[in-house]
């Protein structure tokens, strides 16, 4: 029977060890696994490394490095885990791998680069079990969502289940625009509210609801009227916007500003039975503007105030704008990004159509003139700017 | 060729009332001009003073954005869905 020594001598002559020097030269091109436990991978860790304690080593590898071929450093605190784990690794297919001789221990105490990782505390890891068990999300995209800021323009409709959502999935800041009060027509949908707020402002209502659901998240408010003047100053900062206001001008104008800052939008709206979502992600794939060139005569295109809506249907059109936010800010799968859905609550049907980046598009082609930031009237027209340099629009 | 013309609420009024309607014609054009034949009350909702298709309507044929192929004038073949889609505005209210 093999002694403690002569296992890990033996251990040893299978795999390949190399030093942290060595190491450190490979930063960027092979993976670096971290095999200690969570008590220890907490107080530090080499930049970019995947953790995997050694205990679930050989139940999780594959989704954390799904290509055998893949170049893999292995690291402990010492060497000596690693290099059981480097062995474990080639049983497993792993055709690169390597241990790193003297572990984290050695690496630190020549100087090389480390960091502490933000690590979720057990409350999170908790409360975001269910994600974290997801391979696409995971630890690090759950801490990816609690780094994450939104803005919510409208704590309205659509507003009320995208925050709702987006807060009990952890987005640690979630900005919200809304300059109106609590009124009781609007308890039939806008479910971020209750009778006991009614008379309230939105922001507050919404900050109320959300910290009571999830207190990880900071929501800040703005109760303010969204407009030219504010537009830059609020969005700028902010990850992704969900577009969840009721009128043209606002929307054109938010598309502007987005289109300025880059910050994408995710855009939704609603009429009686019927929703659409859609991502406007600026420069990679169309904006407002190209899908839609000019907004419909007042006399053709009634509000919700006039003409009704289901007050189911904002759960599900919101919902979808959290959905895609997540993706967004996750880089998962398939954003709606020149994809327009549109949802038909009566025939329950959902369809997808192109939406393609406009060549002419006065907003974000490449011949568009500078984008003013400048209110807009109900025709919602490009702005231009004059020769005085003053600028159309008021 | 005949199509099936998927309507939005906004136009269903116009229609009895109807998500959608069989339709004949060899362009896009054609088959709105028959749809404007039997329901007049859907012109002002589609069609400008200039014999184009308004701006804020999108339409589809299949999934592709007629602006993209050859607008009012894109051929269409028997058991193609053209789908209308109006702007909408509506979110927060």
């Amino acid at each position: 029977m093999a002694t403690f020594r002569e296992f890990l001598a033996a251990t040893k002559a299978r795999i390949t060890e190399i030093d942290p020097a060595e190491a450190e030269t490979r930063l960027g091109t092979a993976t670096f696994l971290d095999v200690r436990e969570l008590d220890e991978y907490e107080q530090g860790m080499i930049p970019g490394a995947v953790f995997v304690p050694r205990g679930h080593l050989e139940g999780q590898i594959e989704n954390k490095i799904p290509d055998r071929a893949a170049p893999v450093v292995v690291y402990c605190a010492g060497g000596t885990r690693s290099a059981f784990a480097a062995d474990t690794l080639t049983q497993l297919g792993y055709t690169d791998v390597v241990s790193m001789a003297g572990g984290f221990g050695r690496w630190k105490n020549e100087g090389r680069d480390w960091i502490t990782p933000v690590v979720l505390n057990p409350e999170q890891r908790t409360r975001y079990h269910r994600h974290v068990l997801l391979p696409e999300v995971g630890e690090a995209g759950q801490q990816r969502l609690l780094e994450s800021k939104v803005l919510l323009l409208g704590a309205g409709g659509l507003g009320s289940p995208a925050a709702l959502y987006l807060a009990a999935a952890g987005v640690g800041t979630l900005g919200i625009v809304d300059m109106d009060v609590v009124d009781a027509s609007n308890l039939q949908r806008q479910v971020l509210h209750n009778v006991d707020r009614v008379g309230d402002r939105k922001v507050d209502s919404a900050k109320k609801t959300l910290t009571l659901l999830n207190p990880d998240v900071n929501v800040v408010t703005y109760d303010v009227r969204f407009g030219a003047d504010n537009v830059l100053d609020i969005i700028s900062g902010y990850d992704v916007v969900v577009d969840g206001t009721d009128n043209f001008p606002t929307r054109y104008l938010l598309n502007d500003a987005s289109v300025l800052t880059r910050v994408p939008v995710v855009h939704g709206s609603i009429f009686r039975f019927e929703g659409q979502v859609t991502v406007f992600d600026p420069f990679r794939g169309p904006c407002y503007r190209c899908m839609l060139p000019e907004p419909p005569p007042p006399e053709l295109a009634p509000s919700c105030a006039e003409a009704g809506v289901l007050g189911v249907l904002p759960g599900i059109v919101g919902s979808i704008q959290a959905l895609e936010t997540i993706k967004l800010l996750l880089d998962l799968g398939d954003p709606l990004r020149g994809r327009l859905l549109a949802y038909d609550a009566l025939e329950q049907s959902f369809r997808t159509f192109k939406v393609r980046r406009d060549p002419a598009c006065p907003t974000c082609s490449d011949d568009a003139a500078p984008i003013v930031i400048a209110e807009y009237d109900e025709h919602c027209l490009p702005h231009a700017v004059l020769a005085d340099g003053t600028t159309t629009g008021h | 060729m005949a199509v099936t013309v998927l309507l939005p609420t906004l136009l269903r009024a116009h229609a009895d009332g109807a998500s959608s309607v069989e339709a004949e014609g060899a362009t896009v054009g054609e088959v709105f001009q028959g749809l404007i034949a039997r329901y007049p009350g859907m012109a002002a909702n589609l069609i400008g003073e200039d014999g184009e298709l308004h701006r804020f309507v999108n339409v589809y044929r299949n999934d592709d954005d007629i602006r993209y192929l050859e607008r009012l004038g894109t051929p269409v073949s028997d058991g193609d869905e053209i789908a209308i889609l109006p702007a909408v505005a509506g979110g927060a209210g």
